[in-house]
């Protein structure tokens, strides 16, 4: 039996509760919240231990392991906390705002020996396990260019009042969507050396982005695209796409399928036709135990269960992983925060900086030859 | 109940095999009077129930309905609530506790009840469950909603969390309020039987997926199978095709040839479909 406390009661901690409370060998012996209400109700009708905070859960619960799901600002601090105290530990994403302390949770976790993990539901998600296990069989040849789309409706008017709009704490699509994103590129593609061309701006929000663009170089030639909005209402939730194209072939994935398109001959050892093959959701996903919102989210939880129980220490979705993944997204912020560089009649070889105004009206004064240019340090 | 029930995913841009798919028909039913084309080509077909969840678009529909009471004079609702994805999306924007006032009619109730010191009293959540059902009810009004459905989402959130007490709050309002029996949709059937037998809920209406290959029947197509032979509630199928994954044919014959299910659900754009559907139920089932 696994004794396992839950920290952060907001939509991911209540859902990750929801399932791993169903789990035969799971005992959940605490949860926590800072908000009052949301703890009485809990204890009240779902009868939990409840605490006022991860300390006096951890302190006085014991628990193996933790579910992290509090804004993202505290991740660092309360996973070390859990980890220095020998606590197996599943984090939501993103993992860590800052690289170096993600760097250093990282490291202590692969000292302390636990299992750790960070909640990429997608790497659970059968269509994007297929393609890694096609793009590792050399189905399409060698990979030459990628594009990974998100896309979902999450901010679509001027407001917001929760810690999602505060920059600070993690808010904004960059750490949302985009990480979704730019965890299944380096999932399927690996770390890019670098970031161009990125753009990150607001639709709706005020101080925090609802849109980002980036390009990511990789070692062999290998470019790609990451393209993410989440005040897009015409898809009806968050959906996550890729489109990949190798020299002897295409890939087309989403959750809910995986369309591979041979150049020439066959590979019956990978059962695809020459042209299009597609694979459907419903034989590329295990079934799960219990059910709540998509099997990926319970299979991701049973994982991190089975790899406790079973004393695996190598597990998918680690915390070294995920750091790889808040680099990316570290990369294209300091990108975007240079402002574009642009090739045009006389923009030549000079960068420009984002002005207060915004880099639309920087590039819009400095195409008119007019403003004064500030250079970039 | 009638044995076919008409399905709304198909509406709504949901499809479970293909977002390319579910663009065109979010496309194609991008006009209210198409879904309710499509309605009617059922109605004619005999198919006179539907079975939708309390998307703001249905409101549209059941306005239409309203208006031609002759016309549709023998035609039920099975309402579904919540529309979920409204509620998820307003969660991730608002908190918890903002989604809660957003849709509740009276925003001032969460602000009263927090105000004794941020601790909710069992009447209050009993009171709000209630507004928020009523909140979703409201685009009924005037219309026959003889079975009221708690969404899966929903239903296994609150049954993982084990928050059992909602399932009877739900029972006994929309009893009490619409004269109406709760109908419960899971994806975890064998389970939820247990929780409702345990909270009093007798021969509940429980819809869930049921089809050949076990698509999101959680504890197993045998569970599944020995579940239905044995104990006392009304099933309703839904999923039967799993996605398309299985041919119409064998799907339906497999439904058709489990003990107990009282009716299947089925989503359709074309009259054809329809008709095909209705078909090959009617030759397993003298309908």
């Amino acid at each position: 039996m696994v004794t396992l406390g839950i920290i952060g009661l907001g939509k991911m901690g209540l859902s990750h509760l929801s399932i791993l409370n169903t789990h035969p060998d799971v005992q959940v012996v605490g949860v926590c919240d800072p908000t009052g209400y949301v703890l009485d109700v809990i204890h009240k009708y779902a009868g939990f231990a409840t605490f006022p905070d991860h300390r006096a859960l951890i302190d006085n619960a014991k628990p193996d392991a933790v579910v992290v799901a509090t804004p993202s600002r505290t991740h660092a601090e309360i996973c070390s906390y859990a980890v220095e105290r020998g606590l197996h530990v599943f984090v939501e994403k993103p993992f860590c705002l800052s690289v170096e302390e993600g760097r250093e949770l990282a490291e202590l976790a692969a000292r302390r020996s636990v299992v750790n993990q960070v909640g990429y539901h997608y790497r659970f998600v059968g269509a994007f396990r297929e393609v890694k296990r096609l793009l590792a069989a050399g189905a399409i040849g060698a990979v030459h260019n990628f594009r990974v789309e998100a896309y979902g409706p999450v901010v679509l008017q001027p407001k917001g009042g929760t810690w999602r709009s505060s920059k600070t704490e993690g808010g904004g699509c960059l750490y949302d969507y985009a990480s979704h994103a730019a965890n299944l590129v380096t999932n399927l593609f690996g770390m890019p050396a670098g970031v161009g061309g990125s753009v990150m701006q607001s639709v709706f929000s005020k101080g925090v982005d609802d849109e980002v663009y980036a390009t990511l170089y990789h070692a062999d030639g290998v470019s790609g695209q990451l393209c993410v909005n989440w005040s897009d209402e015409t898809h009806r939730k968050m959906s996550l796409r890729v489109e990949i194209w190798g020299r002897n072939g295409k890939i087309n994935a989403d959750r809910q399928e995986c369309q591979v398109y041979l150049r020439g001959g066959t590979r019956p050892d990978l059962k695809l036709d020459a042209g299009w093959t597609t694979f459907y959701t419903t034989e590329l996903t295990a079934p799960v135990r219990y059910y709540v919102r998509g099997e990926e989210y319970s299979a991701q939880l049973d994982y991190f269960i089975d790899c406790i129980v079973n004393a695996r220490r190598e597990n998918e979705s680690d915390f070294a992983s995920a750091l790889e993944t808040d680099r990316v997204l570290d990369m294209i912020q300091r990108d975007a925060a240079l402002g574009p560089r642009v090739t045009g009649s006389d923009a030549e070889q000079q960068p420009v900086s984002a002005a207060p105004g915004g880099w639309r009206e920087t590039l819009i004064r400095w195409l008119g030859g007019k403003p004064a240019l500030q250079k970039v340090s | 109940m009638d044995r076919l029930l008409f399905g709304d995913n198909q509406f709504f841009g949901v499809n479970h095999m293909s977002e390319e798919k579910a663009r065109a028909q979010a496309v194609r039913f991008r006009e209210t009077s198409a879904v309710i084309d499509v309605l009617d080509a059922a109605l004619d077909e005999g198919i006179r129930t539907f079975m939708c969840t309390t998307h703001d678009r249905i409101a549209e529909v059941c306005e239409h309905m309203r208006a031609l009471p002759e016309r549709y004079r023998d035609y039920v609702f099975y309402p579904c609530m919540p529309y979920a994805h409204k509620y998820n999306n307003a969660v991730t924007e608002l908190g918890m506790l903002g989604a809660v006032k957003k849709f509740l009619p009276e925003g001032g109730l969460v602000d009263a009840a927090l105000a004794g010191g941020a601790a909710f009293a069992r009447k209050d959540i009993d009171r709000m469950t209630r507004l928020l059902i009523d909140a979703e009810m409201k685009m009924f009004e005037g219309l026959k909603t003889p079975v009221i459905f708690l969404q899966n989402v929903v239903v296994d959130f609150l049954m993982g969390l084990g928050f059992k007490e909602a399932f009877r709050i739900f029972a006994v309002h929309v009893k009490e309020r619409y004269n109406a029996e709760p109908g419960y949709i899971t994806m975890n059937m064998p389970r939820l039987l247990d929780v409702l037998e345990e909270v009093g809920v007798e021969n509940p209406i429980v819809c869930a997926n049921i089809n050949k290959i076990g698509f999101r029947m959680c504890g197993g197509i045998d569970l599944y199978e020995k579940t239905l032979a044995t104990r006392k509630f009304r099933p309703i199928a839904m999923s039967v095709l799993a996605s398309g994954a299985i041919p119409a044919r064998e799907a339906i014959d497999y439904v058709c040839g489990l003990p107990n299910v009282q009716a299947i659900v089925f989503g359709a754009s074309s009259r054809g479909n329809i008709r095909e559907t209705k078909r090959l139920v009617a030759e397993k089932w003298a309908a």
